[in-house]
């Protein structure tokens, strides 16, 4: 699904920020990207989101060469990734339910096509209830739910999740993490940053870790 | 690795938790992606009426200099007028009628007066004074000539005929005096001109920084929409549409008081004429209305600042997609 090849980055004219990049995440599977705080986890998953472009390498996704496509086509590529931010990203001004569709929206569908579909997934979630409440009045636990919620409406192939357990207390954390499973049982792989070791014990998966800009995985 | 509980026992990953007090019990329907009323989009349509207003003043104003000016070049232009000197020996009024008569043959002219010897002394009158005995002093008689609308009269060969007919007879045309007219009102005009064009850059430039500065307000949406697959020309056309509506609320506003403004000038102009100071009104500045073309010129400036509010959105969305990629 995708592959990494020698791939770096640096910001301006420093060192570079990540190097020599060799890795791959199959469809499908599950895994961990974790390493210190500032050692490159968001560059990282930024790269595999097509929102920043490597200073060298190749990085193949859904078996096309991002260095080759269009800023249209990264778009399109985009519609196949599903991301959740640590600090959530939905936007004030919409409630729950607009901001999960936001995604659906964007792919052009009419209401009455996605209408069911999100009501049902907000339900899943446990935001059944909350429906129209904008985020200003969820808890930390809801905006998190609402964003994997919005990250997973469109059926993404690839779900990132940066940091999705790092404002929420342990329990919940370790519910998210259920969530994330139960979306990889479902045919999503999952790519799940995060530095907290207690959540990755919880959950036996393949873990990728950063350190000092280089990659090490341990399957 | 220690292994939390299968998840294949899990009914529903959150119907343990507790449940969160319903807010609203039906399902809503999809507001717009670009917020509609912020307090940044109402200042925005506030910074876009107001400069509008401006802006349709300062092409009003223009527009009722370029009017006068004209007015005041084809009234004077109209009328031509023949000077007769009164000279021992020579019978004036005589003098005067074959003059008048000379004009009238002329092509080109409307009508042809011969000012009666009060007419010319009280032209006279604010220089001289009144209760003069004017039949003993020399002033010249005048014979004032209308020209007929779009007509060119062959001013040399009348002045040609004079010269033959009439020796102390010499035709003004009011050239030196139109050419001052028409540098003065030149002047006024490209005054009027410059200043228009400086107002409608500086309000240009200062709906262009208000858009940028309300689409700083809305960076987050553009992020999210760029991360959830949204290609740059939708998100673009999102806060385009957006703007132009907006641009187009303030422009309306603005352009809307300039010309009810105007239509109750124009109004309480026409209600003044024949009074004292209606008149002296209308002989500074005309009629003092800017015509359908000032209007027009108004509603297209109303159009142009919603263009130059959606193109500057347009511009800052582009910037922001360029900055995140």
């Amino acid at each position: 699904m995708i592959r990494f090849e020698n791939v770096g980055l640096r910001y301006g004219p420093g060192s570079e920020v990540l190097r020599d990049l060799n890795f791959a995440i199959d469809g499908h599977s599950f895994q961990f990207l974790t390493g210190p705080s500032g050692a490159g986890k968001t560059s990282l998953l930024r790269l595999m989101l097509l929102s920043l472009r490597p200073t060298r390498g190749l990085i193949n996704m859904f078996d096309q060469d991002t260095a080759r496509l269009s800023k249209d086509d990264r778009a399109n590529l985009r519609r196949r990734i599903g991301i959740v931010f640590q600090d959530f990203r939905l936007l004030d001004h919409m409630t729950t339910y607009e901001n999960v569709a936001l995604p659906l929206r964007v792919l052009g569908k009419g209401e009455s096509e996605y209408r069911a579909e999100v009501v049902e997934l907000l339900q899943w979630v446990g935001l059944g209830e909350r429906m129209e409440a904008l985020p200003a009045i969820l808890s930390g636990g809801e905006k998190q739910r609402a964003a994997i919620a919005r990250a997973v409406i469109a059926r993404p192939q690839l779900l990132l999740a940066d940091e999705p357990t790092g404002n929420v207390d342990p329990n919940l954390g370790q519910r998210l993490l259920r969530l994330f499973i139960e979306l990889n049982k479902s045919g999503t792989a999952v790519v799940i940053a995060t530095h907290d070791i207690a959540l990755m014990d919880e959950y036996d998966a393949r873990r990728l870790v950063l350190h000092e800009g280089r990659l090490h995985v341990y399957d | 690795m220690s292994m939390i509980e299968p998840v294949e026992t899990m009914a529903e990953p959150w119907d343990d938790l507790a449940a969160s007090p319903a807010v609203v019990g039906s399902v809503p329907t999809a507001a717009p992606i670009v917020p509609k009323n912020s307090i940044a989009g109402r200042s925005l349509t506030a910074v876009v009426a107001i400069m509008t207003f401006l802006a349709a003043l300062t092409t009003g104003a223009a527009m009722v200099v370029l009017n006068a000016a004209s007015d005041w070049q084809s009234e004077v232009g109209r009328e031509v007028t023949i000077q007769v000197r009164p000279t021992p020996g020579r019978d004036i009024e005589l003098d005067l009628r074959k003059a008048a008569d000379l004009a009238r043959a002329a092509v080109g002219t409307a009508d042809v007066r011969i000012y009666s010897r009060n007419e010319s002394a009280r032209l006279v009158e604010p220089w001289l004074g009144s209760g003069l005995a004017l039949e003993d002093l020399p002033i010249p008689r005048l014979i004032v000539i209308k020209l007929a609308a779009g007509a060119r009269p062959d001013f040399t060969a009348l002045r040609q005929a004079l010269a033959a007919q009439v020796a102390t007879a010499s035709l003004d045309d009011h050239r030196r005096w139109i050419d001052r007219m028409r540098t003065m009102a030149g002047t006024a005009v490209g005054g009027g001109i410059a200043i228009l064009a400086l107002v409608l850059a500086a309000t240009v430039l200062s709906v262009t920084f208000a858009t940028r500065g309300t689409m700083a307000a809305n960076r987050p949406i553009i992020e999210v929409l760029h991360y959830v697959g949204a290609t740059d020309a939708f998100i673009a056309d999102q806060f385009q549409r957006h703007f132009l509506a907006l641009g187009f609320k303030g422009g309306a506003i603005g352009g809307g008081a300039a010309i009810l403004l105007f239509a109750v000038v124009e109004a309480a102009n026409s209600w003044l004429a024949g009074t004292a100071g209606g008149d002296e009104i209308a002989a500074l500045f005309g009629n003092l209305t800017i015509g359908v073309s000032g209007y027009m010129a108004i509603l297209l400036q109303v159009v142009f600042m919603a263009l130059v509010t959606a193109f500057a959105s347009r511009q800052t969305v582009n910037r922001t997609l360029k900055a995140i990629d």
